[in-house]
């Protein structure tokens, strides 16, 4: 009796443990979210009726009703399709050749380590390197295509480590059964490795470039401009993008720029959730096919 | 299999090519042309910005073929950009320093500084304050020197109540700072370091508007922007205490916290008619936009001194 009492406590006992524990996670889950929906509801409110038709079409204005983030638009998106046009091929490429072709030495360590490494350099660095490296040395010009290579420098290390963790995952059975029927490395790195890599090198490559398209730091350094009127037309123009823009709108004192500064972050968020939603769509229909 | 990382390729590059494309061509509107063309990169000043920004959407609208990039790297930055001969005007919140007249003179480049407009710094406190209605230049130099123990209102003036006081001032890099520093402690950049610092002007305002044992100073812009959350502190220069504002600004009472802004254009790119034509721009239409944006406008003669200069 003594016993199945003392067992009866400690069940109590143990069930409050878990019970507290599981309260415990969810409560740090909510923070997060929490925190994100406030966010979003503050935006939204400061935002509220700003965010219209003119404000897309429009260039900057020190007039806040006929101010619009067009040229900031347009410039972000040029350097995100160029960032992604270097970033995403030598990202694989060298994700490909660490994991599928590299010998294991030192060298190879060494390479290794310094990537992961710079995946945590702070961007305004990568910022002053693109100065001097594309914009002095290379003359290329304070342009997209600078800013561009800019952040290509900055997303690389994440889409590597991605890419790699995506192949190292691809069971070595695979490669070995291709091996057996007489395919080249080549071959069985296109054919095989490559198709159930894909949707991890998605995410990796998603994830790198919404760090991307969101950062002011490095292309403050690379282009200071915030009063552009103009749609670039070629990769070696002048440009701004939506971060400095929102930034210059924020630090202005009429409050009607707070506004606009809110709307614009609306577009940004607006323009990230649709990259990553290609990118999922993508990767769901990719990842169908190699299960078929 | 192949074929579809050939797809995610097509995806990847055609549709941003083509939604750049389309929209770029839509985004134009047709506008008179005035014949003149080209670009005019000017960089500098965040104060003068504002100021600059309304000449160059005017200019727009009349020269719509001609391109003007305005950045705000700071007074600093910007002349870093200037003396290599990157930009063609250079906004500034100080004059030229010797330093960056000797870059000038070593990369070849010749410049002409044009005062644009007056800006007040203005000393503020939170609307709570009851105290402190005016403060004389020896109590701010006693306030905010290097190496000052003052950390209490009643160190000030012994009827002021004992409560701490919490400073708020601009950051060291912003022309601003070193105006306040020259003017009110003797020496550019010496002030004490203990006070809330930030570049950005907004963050100054909130933090006075929500603290009552504040005391900050900042450009008089962004006080007429806020009137109702900050309280001005006369300054008194020797001669009485005097509230910023257009009239005390504009006639000298306010000193010694009133200061002209400058741009300076660099002489070879006023040979190019696009360029002679923005400056000329500048200083007939500048004076309505000075006082639009926040600023206090020059005398009138200053304006023709200028516009002399590039004739």
């Amino acid at each position: 009796m003594r016993n199945g009492s003392a067992f009866k406590r400690h069940l109590k006992l143990r069930k409050i443990k878990g019970g507290l524990f599981s309260t415990l996670f969810l409560g740090s889950t909510l923070v997060g979210t929490l925190v994100l929906i406030v966010l979003l509801a503050d935006v939204l409110r400061d935002s509220a009726g700003w965010l219209d038709w003119q404000f897309l079409t429009s260039y900057p204005s020190r007039k806040p009703e006929e101010a619009g983030l067009l040229s900031a638009f347009f410039g972000s998106l040029w350097v995100m399709m160029f960032t992604a046009l270097f970033s995403f091929p030598v990202g694989i490429g060298t994700a490909i050749y660490l994991e599928e072709y590299a010998p294991d030495n030192r060298l190879i360590r060494l390479i290794q380590m310094n990537i992961s490494n710079l995946a945590g350099v702070p961007s305004i660095v990568y910022g002053l390197l693109g100065l001097s490296l594309f914009v002095q040395a290379l003359a290329l010009g304070r342009s997209i295509l600078a800013g561009a290579m800019t952040l290509t420098l900055m997303s690389l290390p994440v889409i590597i480590i991605a890419a790699q963790e995506a192949i190292r995952s691809v069971p070595e059975a695979h490669r070995l059964g291709a091996f057996a029927l007489g395919s080249t490395r080549w071959q069985v790195v296109r054919r095989i490795v490559l198709p159930s890599a894909f949707p991890g090198v998605l995410t990796g490559t998603i994830l790198a470039m919404s760090r991307a398209i969101g950062e002011a730091a490095p292309i403050i350094a690379i282009s200071a401009l915030v009063y552009l009127t103009y749609i670039p037309t070629n990769p070696l123009d002048r440009f701004t993008v939506l971060p400095i823009q929102i930034f210059n709108w924020v630090s202005r004192p009429q409050e009607d720029f707070q506004h606009l500064a809110a709307a614009g972050i609306i577009v940004l968020l607006v323009v990230l959730l649709s990259m990553n939603a290609v990118a999922i769509f993508l990767r769901n229909r990719y990842q169908k096919r190699t299960e078929e | 299999m192949h074929t579809s990382i050939k797809k995610w390729f097509e995806l990847l590059v055609v549709i941003p090519v083509a939604t750049v494309l389309t929209a770029g061509c839509a985004g134009q509107t047709p506008a008179p042309t005035s014949g003149l063309s080209g670009t005019i990169e000017i960089d500098g000043s965040s104060t003068v910005f504002p100021i600059t920004e309304a000449v160059a959407e005017e200019f727009g609208k009349l020269h719509p073929q001609i391109r003007v990039n305005v950045g705000i790297s700071g007074t600093g930055g910007g002349f870093k950009r200037f003396v290599v001969g990157e930009t063609q005007i250079s906004d500034a919140s100080r004059p030229i320093k010797d330093s960056e007249k000797e870059q000038a003179k070593k990369n070849n480049i010749q410049w002409i500084e044009m005062p644009v407009a007056y800006d007040g710094l203005s000393v503020m406190v939170n609307p709570q304050n009851t105290w402190a209605t005016s403060m004389s230049t020896s109590e701010m130099k006693r306030l905010w020197e290097p190496g000052s123990a003052i950390k209490r209102w009643n160190q000030i003036r012994s009827n002021w109540p004992d409560r701490p006081i919490n400073l708020y001032g601009p950051g060291t890099d912003s022309g601003t700072f070193d105006y306040f520093t020259e003017a009110i402690n003797g020496k550019e950049d010496a002030s004490r370091p203990d006070f809330t610092a930030s570049e950005d002007d907004n963050v100054l305002v909130q933090g006075i508007s929500g603290d009552p044992n504040a005391l900050g100073y900042f450009g008089y812009a962004y006080y007429v922007e806020n009137k109702d959350k900050l309280k001005l502190v006369a300054i008194d220069g020797g001669s009485g205490p005097v509230l910023p504002s257009v009239d005390t600004i504009l006639n000298g009472t306010y000193k010694p916290l009133s200061r002209p802004i400058f741009i300076y254009v660099n002489m070879a790119a006023l040979s190019r008619p696009e360029v002679k034509e923005f400056i000329r721009f500048y200083m007939t239409e500048g004076p309505k936009l000075v006082s639009e944006v926040g600023y206090v406008p020059m005398p009138a003669r200053a304006y023709s001194e200028n516009l002399t200069k590039v004739q």
